[in-house]
């Protein structure tokens, strides 16, 4: 008993990774436009479609499909801020929020209308089959995107911090008026900051593509997935996305096995809620 | 006296004229098909006009109107399903459970700002689906019907749409005048201040966080008349059609492709996205469910884009203009006159 509970913890702490890397996107291009991307889960959907498409064209598993998924989405993602995002940051806040929830409409039913609603998958052992561990069994396919997907995003918190570029992105999010008047250019760092929020979405679609059902409306779960995360870690902060998806990968595996399936979503939604009611700042975050 | 009766008359002859053509349509435009798309419009143009209320004058953009729909159309159903009784016996019951959640869901959401406002409201709806998906007593998954077979007229159970595009037109009528009266009263000079800045507002001793709990309530309360009325016309609720997402975002395209903020606003996107719907859901059948949404997601983007405040206020920009370029044409006889004496 006690022992398949560590199962189903390891099993959230894998999906939770990857939970972490596609919301570090959403909260970098949160932290530094004050922009929310409605679509954002409908971007890792995008990854899952893409990752599919190159297995039944090419016959190539995550191996093709995760870098092919990073650049397309990274290039969308340039090319949403450059139609987009760049006009409607300066609108009025519903010009904001239709804008990116039009997007969002705009993708799902164009893939729902391409593909159809069926539930597509990857074939069940495109990454290899179960592996044991000191008598857990873990999927590789699993233990592959979790295991990449922490690398990420540890990647791109040691890019955020330790480099130029993460500097002058940095620069942008505090004054892009005085990061301007240094000679950094606020257009190409924001979007660039698209570019990897996109890109990070678009590699962790992939990598779950390989054992998540793939359906056209998976995108609005995992928006929401996304919503928690960036709330519960505070907004802005990669370190805090990293920690916050791996507690709700966990939360959300541990309520599925214990309460039942059809109610983690229920509680991953009711923990949300109360955490913009009661604690708006996220769980590391400071009072403001 | 007979200045502003003038005024008045002036400021009327554009509604009236609204409310003639709207009288007139089901009976020039008399096929099934056609009637059934005006009640369409006019059911539609109720919702959107009731979160136009919250949504457009408060500037609080919520995406989980759904939800006070669904109380509506839950109570009505719930009426016949559970005690035999009228769907229409419902309708105060769906009007009562949508007010108290919006009070309830209303205090904590309503201290949020902006996106975060949002974000909540689409939980909150997300929440109760996935709890009234798993609740027999609500039909769960299937949904709760209501009279197939009309026992009196009180079941408003009527196989031609023309009963209902009337209906439809009266509520809708009561809706734009609670409206109207609701901002040029105290609450909606409040309502414009505290949209245009709520800091500045509530400095000015504007009681902000209760005025907008009552407009999220007054919204919530019409938007589950809505639902009733829905109900009515489709004989049952389920899930998608009673608390689905795509409802939500249909309402607020709706106002905001028309005009958010704007009386009629509502109506006009109703008009022209209801009916593209249902054009092309008959041309193309149930796959064209899905190229229905793109473009409804293609419209919503460039509205966002190049027209935030939505057709009404493009058209009355150029109305503008045009009095404007009309007036400088006419200077030198203006000036002219008032030189004469």
């Amino acid at each position: 008993m006690s022992f398949v509970i560590v199962q189903v913890i390891v099993g959230g702490l894998l999906l939770g990774a990857v939970y972490a890397l596609f919301s570090s996107g959403l909260t970098l291009v949160w932290g530094m436009m004050n922009i929310v991307n409605f679509a954002h889960g409908d971007f890792v959907m995008l990854g899952m479609y893409a990752a599919f498409v190159v297995f039944t064209l090419f016959g190539v598993g995550p191996l093709g499909g995760v870098p092919f998924a990073t650049l397309l989405l990274a290039a969308l993602g340039v090319a949403v801020y450059f139609a987009l995002i760049r006009d409607i940051m300066k609108g009025p806040m519903l010009a904001q929020i239709l804008g990116t929830f039009g997007l969002a409409l705009l993708l799902r039913y164009s893939v729902f209308w391409w593909f159809g609603a069926d539930f597509l998958s990857l074939p069940q052992n495109i990454v290899g089959g179960t592996l044991a561990f000191w008598g857990l069994r873990i999927e590789a396919a699993r233990l592959l995107a979790g295991i990449v997907a922490l690398l990420v995003t540890l990647a791109l918190h040691l890019l955020l911090t330790r480099t130029a570029l993460g500097s002058r992105m940095l620069a942008v999010a505090e004054d892009p008026t005085a990061a301007q008047l240094m000679g950094i250019r606020p257009d190409s760092m924001q979007a660039i900051a698209w570019a990897i929020a996109a890109g990070a979405t678009g590699l962790a679609g992939a990598l779950i593509a390989t054992f998540f059902y793939i359906v056209p409306t998976v995108g609005e779960t995992l928006g929401i997935v996304a919503f928690v995360t960036v709330s519960l870690g505070g907004f802005g902060s990669v370190p805090g996305a990293l920690v916050a998806g791996l507690l709700i990968g966990v939360i959300e595996q541990l309520s599925g096995y214990l309460i039942g399936a059809v109610y983690k979503d229920i509680v991953v939604y009711g923990l949300f809620l109360s955490f913009l009611w009661f604690r708006p700042q996220g769980l590391m975050g400071k009072n403001s | 006296m007979s200045m502003s009766g003038k005024l008045m008359m002036r400021r009327l002859i554009g509604p009236a004229t609204l409310l003639a053509i709207l009288l007139a349509y089901p009976l020039v435009f008399a096929t099934p098909f056609q009637q059934r798309l005006g009640a369409l419009v006019l059911l539609y143009a109720i919702a959107a006009s009731s979160w136009n209320i919250v949504g457009g004058y408060a500037g609080q953009v919520s995406v989980g109107h759904v939800v006070y729909f669904g109380c509506g159309a839950y109570a009505a159903m719930g009426a016949y399903a559970h005690f035999g009784v009228s769907p229409l016996l419902g309708l105060p019951a769906g009007i009562v459970l949508a007010v108290g959640i919006a009070a309830i869901v209303g205090v904590p959401t309503l201290r949020l700002s902006g996106h975060y406002f949002s974000m909540a409201t689409i939980a909150v709806a997300e929440l109760i689906r996935l709890v009234v998906t798993n609740t027999d007593y609500l039909g769960a998954a299937v949904g709760l019907s209501g009279p197939t077979v009309p026992r009196t007229i009180f079941d408003l159970s009527f196989i031609s749409a023309l009963p209902y595009y009337y209906l439809f037109l009266i509520v809708l009528a009561i809706t734009l005048l609670i409206t109207w009266w609701m901002t040029n009263s105290r609450m909606g000079y409040y309502l414009r201040a505290i949209k245009d800045s709520e800091r500045a507002a509530s400095s000015l001793g504007a009681p902000a966080s209760r005025v907008k709990l009552y407009a999220f309530m007054l919204s919530a309360g019409l938007t589950s008349v809505a639902g009733a009325l829905y109900a009515m016309m489709f004989g049952f609720v389920d899930p998608d059609s009673g608390l689905g997402l795509l409802i939500s975002v249909k309402i607020l395209i709706m106002a905001a492709l028309g005009g958010a903020g704007l009386l009629f606003g509502p109506l006009v996107g109703a008009a022209i996205l209801v009916p593209l719907e249902e054009i092309s859901n008959s041309l193309l059948g149930g796959k064209g469910a899905g190229l229905t949404f793109v473009v409804y997601g293609a419209i919503i983007v460039l509205i966002a884009r190049f027209q935030p405040g939505g057709i009404l206020t493009l058209i009355k920009r150029q109305a503008e203009r045009r009095a404007r370029s009309s007036a400088k044409e006419r200077p030198a006889l203006a000036t002219g006159a008032g030189h004469a004496p």
